[in-house]
């Protein structure tokens, strides 16, 4: 009993109630969240997923600066007619390099968690630059400005950096040379030339396996490297990474 | 408990909470019935809950999370729905599979099967680009209409939704390449501004008969081989009739100027490895009746 009625010391002294208050709440969270972070079975083991290429990661904040995830999710979820209609549900391992996901929550476009690869690059260029000369009851305002806007890529290297530092495990050469890789996926017969082998060797092996990086011209401007071939890019790899032949879905671990 | 001594509020007669700020005193009223019923129905809840259902995660040591009773995953759900859905179709998918691409279109059931399939499969899959029901856009081939760039019998759809137009990873796929040959310095462009005019003359649009003239030979050397001697163009290598009055990127001056100095080579995804083989059937069989299948 002496310990109950002690609660006259917290009642009368409002820092540690506060205190007091902050360490019940906390449990909760502690609870919920704390497993997670050091779980290993929370991320899907699968084969096939590297980080983002430069272009590819430039192409990203692209897509996040003019609010794609505004009217976009990337995110299929399991159910029949998502996947009848987008491909296989998404999966953890997808997002695992996505500093910060692009879930999202409201789909006033479709899904785009799988585009990679359904349409052709032109389309995807001739889209963004008039939404409506292809899909004429599209609500999609036109991104003909990136067509315009040369890629500034001059910080690349800090930018891996900062993804190095939140866990996506860029190596000192492809940070070395990102600038190089930028090239090279995006005027592969020229300019980026010297670079092409790197970029398909590092990342390539990242993935395990070939075919996972693609590098051409992407908005059929080969002359320079605008924020049309890096947002195309990106969107062209999205969802493609994953191996699902070797996915086993039946594995205890991958049941959710 | 019990020798505790209950602090009764004078005033109401109610036992208080025995907390006090600067001598003020909380009654300690009975929670209401229906409030605290609830409450312990949900501790009872969730107490089931966590049996019958996967609940606590992998914490190390765990191989996995608990599994619970019911052995529930949202993930075998939807694989079974997707096979449900197949089975559901599968009667029907599998006479689409066996018959042949002639025989789905004279079988009045089979056709119907299959263009409501296709229906909703191009809606899905190929409207973004050619269009709903195959309107086409510029640069993108109007389906409705019985002007082929390809093969347009029924096996030459099919063939063209498997393996796609000038895609790289389809060592199958339907192949040819206009030459830049303004771009790549094969001709001047003042051979070019010429050959545009010799284009409009063969599709009977206003041109220069002189400038025209003056490359009736250079046309023979370096674009007949694909669009043919009469510019009626060559369906085996994708290369269009220029004499039809059909245009894909436009029939105006400028257009065709462009096409010739940029070349133009659209590309269609190879749709074999996302469709499977009976979605590949019905469209063939939708885009066959959408205008003018041969």
């Amino acid at each position: 009993m002496g310990l109950m009625n002690n609660h006259g010391v917290l009642e009368r002294h409002s820092l540690l109630l506060t205190v007091g208050i902050l360490i019940v709440v906390s449990i909760g969270g502690i609870i919920q969240m704390a497993p997670l972070m050091y779980m290993d079975n929370t991320i899907e083991k699968v084969d096939g997923m590297r980080p983002y290429t430069p272009l590819e990661l430039k192409g990203r904040d692209i897509y996040i600066r003019e609010g794609c995830y505004v009217c976009h999710s990337q995110m299929v979820r399991p159910l029949r007619d998502e996947v009848e209609r987008y491909g296989h549900y998404s999966l953890a391992a997808e997002s695992m390099y996505d500093h910060p996901f692009q879930w999202g929550s409201k789909r006033t476009g479709p899904d785009l968690a799988r585009v990679g690869g359904k349409y052709s690059a032109e389309w995807q260029v001739d889209h963004l630059i008039d939404p409506r000369a292809l899909v004429p009851e599209s609500i999609m305002p036109p991104y003909a400005f990136l067509m315009d806007k040369k890629l500034k890529y001059e910080g690349i290297e800090d930018r891996l950096r900062t993804e190095r530092l939140v866990g996506v495990p860029y190596s000192d050469e492809m940070i070395e040379n990102a600038k190089g890789h930028i090239l090279a996926q995006a005027d592969p017969d020229d300019k980026g030339f010297d670079y092409y082998d790197s970029l398909m060797g590092l990342y390539e092996a990242e993935a395990g396996r070939e075919g996972t990086v693609e590098a051409r011209d992407w908005d059929g401007n080969p002359d320079e490297i605008t924020e049309m071939d890096a947002l195309v890019a990106y969107l062209q790899m999205t969802g493609t990474l994953v191996d699902f032949s070797t996915y086993e879905a039946d594995d205890l671990s991958n049941r959710r | 408990m019990a020798n505790e001594i209950k602090d009764i509020d004078d005033h109401s007669g109610i036992e208080t909470t025995g907390h006090s700020w600067d001598g003020i005193k909380e009654l300690n009223n009975p929670l209401p019935r229906w409030w605290l019923y609830i409450w312990y129905g949900t501790i009872v809840w969730a107490v089931v809950y966590m049996v019958l259902m996967p609940a606590i995660p992998a914490l190390p040591g765990m191989g996995t999370n608990t599994t619970g009773l019911r052995n529930h995953s949202d993930r075998d759900l939807v694989a079974v729905a997707v096979a449900d859905l197949k089975e559901a179709r599968v009667a029907q998918s599998e006479t689409l599979l066996e018959a042949s691409l002639e025989e789905i279109e004279t079988d009045r059931g089979l056709q119907q099967f299959a263009l409501a399939m296709g229906e909703s499969l191009f809606g899905d899959n190929c409207a973004t680009c050619h269009g709903a029901g195959g309107r086409g856009a510029a640069g993108y081939p109007i389906l409705a209409d019985d002007v082929w760039l390809w093969d347009g019998t029924l096996d030459g759809i099919e063939y063209t939704l498997r393996h796609g137009i000038r895609h790289d990873d389809d060592l199958d796929t339907r192949f040819s390449l206009m030459p830049s040959f303004g771009r790549d310095n094969l001709l001047s462009t003042d051979q070019i501004d010429d050959l545009t005019d010799y284009v409009l003359l063969v599709s009977g649009q206003e041109h220069d008969p002189v400038a025209a003239g003056r490359v009736a030979e250079l046309y023979q050397q370096q674009c007949a081989s694909c669009h043919a001697v009469d510019g009626t163009g060559d369906r085996n290598q994708g290369a269009p009739n220029l004499t039809d009055q059909e245009w894909l990127f436009g029939g105006s001056r400028d257009d065709i100027y462009n096409t010739i100095y940029n070349a133009r080579n659209s590309h269609m995804p190879a749709w074999q490895d996302r469709l499977d083989d009976a979605s590949i059937k019905a469209l063939a069989v939708y885009v066959h009746t959408l205008g003018g299948g041969e």
